[in-house]
């Protein structure tokens, strides 16, 4: 007992010797473990947090999560908390907010604990990983239809500045319900660096719902420490895991914004002088990021699973930026926002094109959705490929050059948009509406032509003297 | 001074643990580090001071912990019981890892590469007094329902049989005693290898002989042999990972070796559970029977998915030694070379391009060499190939980076993803004016032999067309498809057809998933007759607008669809439906 208390006492030091961005270099320490939490009094008598990056015989390197301001290497002292970072976990928390390092930022007590769980998170055993093939239906037709979302899958909204990805992924948490499944549903929310419009948004969009009980938000503002961006999608996670797994519950996690938590990883690297890859992030972003997004899933024998929206702002609409680069080799897909459509005035503007859902095909089909939906789905994208590249042509040679074919692709391009692609917001349509109105738009064509649907559904389901885009 | 077995942690930083007072430590020596005895690799000695990088997650391990050396290099146990398993990157069974720690994998699990109690029921197949070379086999264990595991003696060993046994034997059991000059030698049914070394090997051949995947775009255009390298280079959601699934399930290969290098989680179980279920078209088993696995995903450590492709290849050469034909897919080589990256980073080394470090080219070209057709060792002539398909994931879908230079550089089957052709949902999305393979010529002969000595001459006049199409393709962007011949307007349609009917193949559909060379070289002869009957109805004066209509079209969109063994008859009915409905349009003009 008295070594244990020699031991916690001696474990406070003095001894700051360098304070240089985010990062303070602590000399003089014993033992100080790889990972562990230190927590930081600045003279002015703040408490901070952070966490050792590097650990050597009597130096520690430390990443301050609130920020560096107001340290100094004289009288800010540090405790080596002889643990590494946990977050403490209860069915409680439904319902509650949480800052970005975990703790209760509405007024309410904090949350007595049933486990504590370090929030690194170890991988999931391959074997021991349930193939994630039921079916959520989003209520939305370019999701449902086109890239299928199921659960247990990460799959991120691709967007830009000024787009309506929140409206999007708010429309989703509200709408997403599994067919013929009354089981227990809970969505974590987890905000880096958004503002507190965007914050608010999400917040009343659930509370429109009354779902806000089982929500459970952690939330670090534009405003907040950029540094604790990196702890908070862990902190998110960690608690999906706990109620997937322990509780049987079924959990969406928004992850927003995923360039902020991106921009803080690279603040850090800079400040440890790495060498850095492309423009600037460091070299090992793509195994950070994949620690965060492989902690979607669902896990033989559990009744839970996690399902990740990660929310991600391209700059400059880049898709071959790192961020959204690097996401998309992880996650099982992506959902591209397209400024063009959102300027011609359509939501969602889902570009299907770049758009997919790799868990697409083990979610649909006979007994999950409807057995002709692969076809369906694989002959909207062709023709509306085509009637987007005759749309380029025609730009150049005009409209009278093309052939009857190209003609038909260009009008079949344009009402795909009107109608299929466009929805109001609280527009909610089961996916027997949304293979109708595909083939609606697809009789258009002669029969003939439809080669991706296998010919018996042609038969059954292909409308004879469709009036769709006959109209002029 | 001396040598020292037991050093201290000095300092930690992510994987990269630096030891002290390890002086006589070797490079590539494998340690055990800390409390839990973490599995980590030397990777760089500096006076007494070892790098290690750390197989496993360093979260808690402090400066002064105990760094114990092994004495061994990274290796691998060799032995009945690969096949059908599922490992990690460093050879850990997986279900193995469940049974011990759940759901999770969690640090510090120590489990053998091979079952040291399940007992395999063993055949010999020498006698006492034979004499023995390094490679010749000892004897053979069913190893699973298709795998005969031949027992060879260890590389390096050269001796008499004094007495072999017969009967069931775990693999540390000694099942043999040879002898040479009065020295006795105990074998069990194990062998051990370090990974970064090659097997060895008789004499290397050349690759004359396809490796036959049942992908049209692979077999026809750009064949792989077996014993060689392609590399899938391809953005993200070009279909790599189906196109990499695709080969593992149908190519004529007898055992396959997976390694899920740094990918997603879901993918590895969707190989996990669909392997086993999968029927091979082979063996009329299921292909797990024929396949080992090795997943290291994303989230696992990072270090060892470095290690996972030696893992894997080593495995393969292994099988290669027993005449196996062995095709080894990686996927992703990029997220090796990530792996690569980030040690090298954490070592402070001089970054090369990329802030890649400058031996990748070397690196790489040491994995892929591992492939070969070769003559194994052993008295008697044996071959065996390990064919080795690599997945580049370059960022940006841009193949001037360095990993996808570096491995051009050294493989001989280039099949370029195209993200616009996967944004049509034409799969599998494989650039046919932008890949290449090196092996055409090489194989000429055996498809002159086995299929048509007619085949490849096809395959170069449809490759013609592709590339004239292009060439008009541009020309339409500019003035529209109206100004152009009759007989261009035709070429254009039929290189449509070559694309969407042959070209495109559905690997989630029952038959088109795999297509037999047989039936490729019909479907290729249709084509051309097609072709043939449209010029020959131009110059006789049938017009386009009329020839657009023909319903054999549609028959020939759908040809893909009917099954391999009813082809030839679907063939001849399809020759003669051409030749009636264009004769009939000749005759109505």
């Amino acid at each position: 007992m008295s070594e244990q208390a020699k031991d916690i006492k001696s474990r406070e030091y003095r001894s700051v010797t360098q304070v240089a961005g985010p990062l303070m270099i602590v000399e003089g320490v014993e033992e100080v473990a790889y990972g562990e939490v230190v927590h930081i009094r600045t003279p002015g008598g703040d408490n901070r947090m952070g966490q050792v990056l590097e650990s050597q015989e009597n130096v520690a390197i430390v990443q301050v999560f609130e920020g560096t301001r107001g340290l100094d290497t004289d009288q800010t002292r540090v405790r080596f908390a002889g643990d590494i970072m946990r977050i403490s976990l209860s069915k409680e928390m439904l319902g509650r907010s949480f800052d970005g390092l975990g703790r209760p930022i509405d007024g309410g007590p904090e949350i007595i604990p049933e486990a504590r769980l370090s929030i690194t998170g170890a991988a999931i055993n391959p074997t021991a990983r349930d193939y994630p093939n039921e079916f959520i239906q989003t209520g939305i037709s370019t999701i449902d239809g086109m890239n299928t979302l199921v659960r247990g899958q990460k799959l991120p909204i691709f967007s830009g500045s000024g787009l309506p990805h929140n409206k999007l992924a708010a429309q989703i948490a509200r709408q997403a319900t599994v067919l013929g499944s009354e089981e227990p549903f809970s969505v974590i929310f987890a905000a880096m660096g958004i503002t507190h419009e965007e914050a608010n948004f999400f917040i009343n969009s659930f509370e429109s719902t009354g779902a806000l009980e089982r929500i459970v938000s952690f939330i670090n503002l534009a405003d907040d420490p950029a540094i604790e961006r990196i702890i908070t999608p862990r902190m998110a996670l960690t608690a999906a895991e706990f109620l997937a797994f322990n509780y049987d519950t079924h959990v969406l996690v928004i992850l927003t914004d995923m360039t902020n938590y991106c921009e803080a990883l690279r603040e850090i690297s800079s400040a440890r002088e790495e060498v850095p890859g492309r423009r600037g992030y460091p070299g090992y972003m793509y195994t950070d990021l994949a620690t965060n997004y492989e902690r979607a899933g669902r896990i033989i024998g559990k009744g839970g699973s996690i399902t990740q929206m990660p929310i991600l702002s391209m700059p400059d609409d880049d898709i071959t930026h790192p961020v959204p680069d690097l996401t998309g080799y992880i996650t099982e897909g992506q959902f591209v926002l397209s400024r063009e459509l959102h300027r011609k005035g359509i939501y969602p503007p889902v570009d299907v094109l770049p758009s997919l859902s790799r868990l697409m095909n083990e979610g649909i089909g006979e007994g999950r959705t409807r057995a002709d939906h692969l076809g369906v789905s694989d002959q909207c994208y062709s023709g509306y490929a085509e009637g987007r590249d005759v749309r380029s042509l025609v730009a150049v040679v005009g409209e009278e050059a093309l052939s009857e074919r190209d003609r038909l692709n260009l009008k079949f391009a344009e009402v795909f948009e009107e109608q299929f692609v466009t929805q109001g917001v609280d527009e909610n349509r089961t996916i027997e509406q949304t293979l109708d109105l595909g083939w609606e738009l697809l009789s258009m064509f002669p029969e003939g032509e439809l080669k991706r649907i296998d010919e018996k559904y042609v038969k059954q389901y292909y409308r004879k003297g469709s009036q769709v885009g006959a109209g002029d | 001074m001396g040598n020292q077995k037991t050093g201290r942690i000095k300092s930690i930083a992510g994987p990269l643990v630096i030891a002290k007072d390890m002086r006589g430590c070797e490079m590539y020596e494998v340690v055990r580090v800390g409390q839990e005895g973490l599995m980590g690799e030397t990777i760089k000695l500096i006076q007494d001071l070892a790098y290690v990088q750390v197989y496993e997650d360093t979260t808690g391990l402090k400066p002064g912990e105990e760094v114990v050396r092994t004495g061994a290099p990274l290796s691998v146990e060799l032995g009945p019981g690969i096949i059908t398993n599922f490992y990690d990157g460093i050879q850990r069974p997986l279900l193995e890892i469940k049974n011990q720690t759940g759901d999770y994998i969690t640090r510090g699990v120590h489990v053998p590469g091979l079952d040291p109690d399940r007992k395999w029921a063993l055949t010999p197949t020498v006698k006492k007094g034979d004499e023995l070379a390094e490679g010749d086999y000892l004897g053979e264990v069913q190893e699973s329902k298709v795998i005969k595991h031949r027992i060879m003696v260890p590389p390096g060993i050269q001796r008499k049989v004094v007495e072999i046994k017969s009967g069931s034997f775990t693999v540390n059991e000694v099942i043999a005693i040879l002898e040479s000059g009065g020295k006795k030698i105990e074998l069990t049914m194990k062998q051990k290898w370090p990974v970064r070394i090659g097997r060895p090997l008789k004499e290397k051949l050349d690759p004359e002989v396809p490796l036959l995947t049942g992908q049209r775009i692979y077999d026809t255009f750009f064949p792989i042999a077996k014993g060689g390298t392609a590399a899938i280079p391809g953005g993200f959601g070009t279909g790599k990972t189906v196109s990499q699934h695709q080969l593992a399930k149908w190519a004529d290969s007898q055992v396959v070796v997976y390694v899920g290098c740094g990918e997603r989680g879901n993918e590895m179980t969707e190989v996990l559970i669909t392997f086993p279920e999968l029927d091979d078209p082979s063996t009329g088993e299921k292909l797990m029977e024929r396949s080992t696995l090795i997943a290291n995903t994303s989230n696992m450590p990072v270090a060892a998915r470095e290690a996972s492709i030696y893992t894997g290849v080593t495995i393969a050469e292994y099988y290669r030694d027993m005449g196996y034909d062995v095709a080894l897919m990686a996927d992703s080589s990029s997220r090796w070379a990530e792996a690569l990256r980030e040690i090298s980073g954490r070592l402070e080394e001089m970054p090369g391009e990329e802030g890649f470090p400058a031996y990748l080219g070397t690196r790489l070209a040491d994995f892929y060499e591992r492939a070969g057709r070769v003559v194994t060792l052993g008295s008697q002539e044996r071959f065996g190939s390990v064919s080795i398909i690599g997945a580049v994931s370059p960022p940006r879908g841009d193949f001037s980076e360095p990993v996808a230079q570096n491995t051009l550089r050294v493989v001989s089957a280039f099949w370029a993803l195209d993200t616009n052709l996967a944004d049509r949902r034409h799969f599998p999305a494989i650039n046919w004016l932008a890949s290449y393979s090196l092996y055409l010529d090489f194989v000429k002969p055996w498809f002159d032999q086995n299929v048509d000595k007619e085949f490849q001459g096809l395959r170069g006049d449809m490759m013609a067309l592709l590339e004239q199409e292009a060439e008009l393709q541009e020309i339409v962007q500019l003035v529209g498809q109206d100004t152009l011949p009759e007989s261009d307007r035709a070429l254009l349609e039929v290189a449509r057809m070559i694309r969407e009917d042959y070209l495109q193949q559905h690997a989630y559909h029952e038959i088109d998933s795999y297509c037999s060379i047989e039936k490729q070289y019909l479907m290729l002869k249709i084509i051309m007759k097609f072709y043939q009957a449209v010029n020959k109805a131009i110059e006789s004066g049938v017009g386009a607008n009329r020839m657009a209509a023909v319903k054999v079209k549609d028959e020939i969109a759908r040809m893909k669809y009917t099954p391999n063994q009813d082809f030839p008859k679907r063939y001849e009915e399809l020759i003669q439906s051409i030749e009636r409905e264009f004769e009939s349009l000749r005759n109505q003009k």
